[in-house]
């Protein structure tokens, strides 16, 4: 039985919150440069790693957005000695699973395997980490597939809002651009463009390694060392960026489809995740909308008018600010009237103290639950990449609940008032219009 | 919530236990099983690997427990659990939860209706006190019934009227499906949405939120004497229902292959078929699974290999079998069609390959890779605790029984590529077939701006 289980037969409530806080993770940097991060839980025979390279659509240039998704997305098809099949064949064969994944600001590969696989789950995760080949054939065939994909999200409106409404609020940054990159820029990305772009930015020293499972540290250290130890870094790569400029007046875009539903985006520039207000941010924004049944917004649209199936609003903390958005769908019909509810109780919360219920039950469930988002290796592995990629510390397991239990109710209203804008916002709605008939003297806030 | 047909086969298919690959996996997940006075099953799997818990309700209702005219009275009345007790007003369930650091939600199928808390191991008897509260004081006021009716409305927007291929799944189901109730869907038709009433709700709730149609699952940091003694202390004092029967509804014999077309404005073509199969009762499900991850787990499965890597004239393509449904279902096929690919290739290729596994079977190594990723998928799934008891919550809705999840492993490795051949030719047969194909159309209304900058 391990520690926190024994902790547990003592005191239960004392053993939940030490749960998070007893995770302490070793880290170690590698002679190349390489983070890594190892959590030992023996409970299972399974390794669970993940893997994040500072390798993501922010570095695309413009004209060939989409090279990091698809950079990405070739790792697992082809290197210099295994083929695409053999790849697939090595790592399903062993009933493994082996994933990788373009993102705005990093590139991940996650790889899950039994204890008794963990060598040969690095050899493969380090061979298409370090040697993909993109061979010009399978350039072409996942260049295609990927603009299948991007022909098919044009039957997704939430995917065709949210990629309108970035246009619109990164103007002047990366995050602009949507990963997957666009029907124009998409087939100019050339086999030598992904080798360049490999080359380039998959290195040891942009690299973090989280493993976490049934692998002591001395045997994570090994097959790290024995497998990445000769991928070999290089430094001076430029990695700022200018940052977006903030709208100055509201936007409103309006994109006609013949659905039965208006799919709604709403929102500004947020924060990035190394904003000290980020924790008083998150208490607020589960009392607005992130909160499902116990948020503002989910009480009004949905349960006191049943506008809405769904509504939600959230920041997206990144390396650099993200978006802060408030989503919903409804029948196209009522698309003003939800609309307005959003923006009234924006309002509301910028200009009235929240309740000492509220400000106790979000705070309560925020550090309540910080356990369920750590209870499975998966979960842990991608938590700790984060971690260290916005460099919140070690100790971060501890200073999480305790950062949440400090919030109180005047900085609830002061980063409100702050980082919400239901003056100047961006609003987009893909809908039927001649059904939603959007009234921008409804919808549009007056500066 | 309503768990969208096409995800939950998927989640279920390969997702059952297999090998034994040590000493963890050999006593696999220990369910310790109860039955209260009031016949409600009590099934506990002490995982104290983090001091979590996750408490399940299941009861045995789902769409095929509904009549023709009110599809989708099931996943209403899911919605309506919510919505307030003579002790917990509207809402208030799902606050608590929260406050307590939990998270709370349900879902719906063809075969049960399921609640669940994820939550802090001791915040248990809380749990297990609301929901042996709403298993009998649900108020159904009238007023929140006709708001939550919108609520599903849009919910059914949201899934399905505005998803092309969602659609077209819901079309071939009502053709594979004639008289049985499978062939409605979950959340349930507008008109039957628009008739039903509190009245048909209020049957419905006391015909089948009775304990002895209901099993708890719980899987956690806990003790199974512990657990056991409260089920008691809250569960006990309600009182038996009348066992709930349906009429065995048995859909006649299928004579030939039936085709759905639907054209409607979608960017690609979409192919969705399914066979009829036996479900957990037949001895065949085991050689079915097999043939399943066979031909589509994975980018190495012949599916994927075929029709995307060779090819190249898929998007995506596979297939996915589950045993755990009440009543024997469909074992199904799907593709995306690459763009600049003709849909009648895809389903040609796909064909072949269903041809080619029936005249040839699996190779040695085929069959090898299958049974280990079962292993593999059951050690996997023992990493969360949610998964664990939404597997055992399946296994007893459905009537397999939890003990059938035990001798699952026995069973698939016996299977032979002999009997992977066989199944694929007794169940893989053109005239059980049920064919639906999505033609895209030009939009009425292009997904251009007709508007935009500040005004």
């Amino acid at each position: 039985m391990t520690r926190i289980a024994a902790a547990v037969v003592i005191v239960l409530v004392l053993a939940q919150a030490s749960f998070a806080a007893d995770i302490k993770p070793v880290r170690i940097v590698t002679p190349n440069n390489m983070i890594v991060l190892i959590v030992d839980q023996p409970s299972l025979p399974i390794v669970t790693v993940n893997v994040l390279v500072k390798a993501g659509a922010v570095h695309d240039p413009d004209a060939l957005a989409g090279l990091a998704y698809m950079t990405a997305g070739m790792l697992d098809e082809g290197t210099k000695t295994r083929s695409a099949a053999q790849i697939a064949q090595q790592i399903e064969f062993i009933g493994g699973e082996l994933a990788t994944q373009g993102a705005q600001d990093f590139s991940t590969v996650t790889l899950r395997v039994l204890k008794k696989d963990v060598d040969l789950g690095l050899t493969i995760l380090s061979d298409i980490l370090m040697n993909p080949i993109f061979a010009e054939k399978d350039v072409a065939r996942v260049r295609g597939e990927l603009m299948g994909q991007l022909q098919g999200e044009k039957d997704e409106p939430g995917v065709i809002a949210i990629k309108a409404f970035d246009e619109i609020v990164f103007q002047g940054n990366p995050y602009r651009r949507a990963a997957n990159g666009t029907e124009k820029t998409v087939p100019k990305i050339t086999r030598n463009d992904l080798v360049q772009f490999h080359h380039t930015y998959y290195r040891p020293n942009r690299t973090i390694v989280a493993i976490v499972g049934d692998i002591r540290e001395h045997e994570a250290l090994d097959v790290v060392r024995k497998h990445f130890g000769k991928w070999t870094k290089k430094d001076g790569v430029p990695s700022t960026f200018s940052p977006a400029v903030p709208l100055q007046q509201p936007k409103l875009k309006l994109i006609d489809k013949d659905l039965t539903q208006a799919n709604v985006i709403l929102g500004h520039l947020g924060i990035d995740r190394k904003n000290p207000d980020f924790y008083a941010v998150s208490v607020m924004n589960y009392i607005l909308g992130g909160g499902g049944f116990s948020s503002r917004l989910v009480n009004r649209i949905r349960d006191q008018k049943g506008l809405a199936y769904d509504v939600d609003s959230g920041f997206q903390a990144n390396v650099m600010p993200g978006p802060f958005t408030v989503q919903l769908q409804t029948r196209n019909a009522a698309a003003n009237q939800a609309i307005a509810s959003v923006v009234e109780e924006m309002k509301r919360i910028r200009t009235e103290p929240v309740s000492d219920q509220e400000l106790a039950d979000a705070k309560a469930y925020l550090i309540g639950s910080f356990p369920l988002r750590l209870d499975t290796t998966g979960k842990l592995a991608a938590l700790l990449t984060l971690v260290e990629l916005h460099g919140l510390g070690l100790s971060y397991f501890e200073d999480y609940p305790k950062a949440i239990r400090a919030v109180r109710k005047e900085d609830v209203l002061r980063v409100a008032e702050q980082y919400l804008h239901p003056d100047v916002y961006a609003l987009v709605v893909v809908a039927k219009q001649s059904e939603a008939k959007i009234n921008p003297e409804m919808v549009l806030g007056k500066p | 919530m309503v768990r969208r047909r096409f995800v939950a086969l998927i989640a279920l298919s390969a997702a059952l236990f297999a090998a034994d690959l040590s000493e963890a996996a050999e006593t696999g997940p220990r369910v310790q099983e109860t039955v209260l006075q009031n016949g409600l099953k009590v099934l506990v799997v002490e995982e104290p690997k983090a001091p979590v818990i996750t408490v399940q309700i299941w009861y045995k209702v789902g769409s095929r427990n509904e009549i023709m005219g009110r599809a989708g009275l099931s996943h209403m009345l899911e919605h309506m659990m919510f919505k307030g007790t003579k002790k917990y007003a509207k809402g208030e369930f799902s606050k608590i939860i929260k406050k307590n650091g939990g998270n709370d939600n349900a879902f719906t199928s063809q075969d049960y209706t399921a609640y669940f808390e994820n939550l802090a191991a001791d915040k248990l008897e809380l749990a297990l006190e609301m929901e042996s509260d709403r298993l009998q004081g649900l108020l159904l006021d009238d007023n929140e019934f006709q708001l939550e009716r919108e609520v599903v409305k849009e919910e059914r927007r949201l899934r399905t009227e505005d998803n092309p291929q969602a659609y077209l799944v819901e079309q071939m189901f009502a053709q594979a499906f004639m008289e049985h109730p499978y062939h409605w869907p979950i959340i349930g038709w507008f008109n039957d949405l628009n008739a039903m009433t509190r009245e048909d709700l209020k049957q419905h709730y006391e015909r089948y939120y009775v304990p002895n149609n209901a099993t708890l699952v719980i899987v956690g940091d806990v003790k199974n004497e512990a657990v056991v003694s409260l089920a008691k202390q809250y569960f006990e004092r309600l009182p038996k229902g009348a066992p709930p029967t349906s009429p065995e509804i048995i859909d006649p014999v299928q004579r030939g292959e039936r085709r759905v077309i639907v054209k409607r404005a979608a960017q690609l073509p979409f192919l969705y078929f399914g066979y009829k199969v036996p479900n957990f009762m037949s001895t065949d499900v085991h050689a079915l699974a097999v043939l399943e991850n066979v031909l589509s787990s994975g980018k190495s499965s012949r599916l994927y290999d075929t029709l995307v890597y060779r090819k190249k004239i898929a998007l995506a393509v596979g297939a996915s079998y589950s045993e755990l449904s009440a009543n024997p279902e469909l074992y199904t096929f799907y593709a995306i069609v690459k763009p600049g690919a003709k849909i009648e290739e895809v389903e040609q290729s796909l064909l072949a390959e269903i041809e080619r596994i029936k005249k040839e079977g699996p190779t040695d190594k085929e069959i090898q890779k299958a049974k280990n990723q079962v292993e593999a998928k059951h050690m996997f799934e023992q990493d969360s605790i949610f998964r664990q008891a939404m597997l055992l919550g399946t296994a007893e809705t459905v009537g397999a029984g939890w003990q059938y999840i035990a001798d699952y492993v026995k069973r698939l490795r016996e299977v032979t590529k002999e009997d992977v051949k066989r199944v694929a030719r007794r169940y893989f047969q053109e005239d059980t077939r049920t064919v639906g194909i999505l033609i895209p159309v030009p939009p009425t209304a292009e997904a251009t701006p007709v508007a935009g900058g500040t005004p």
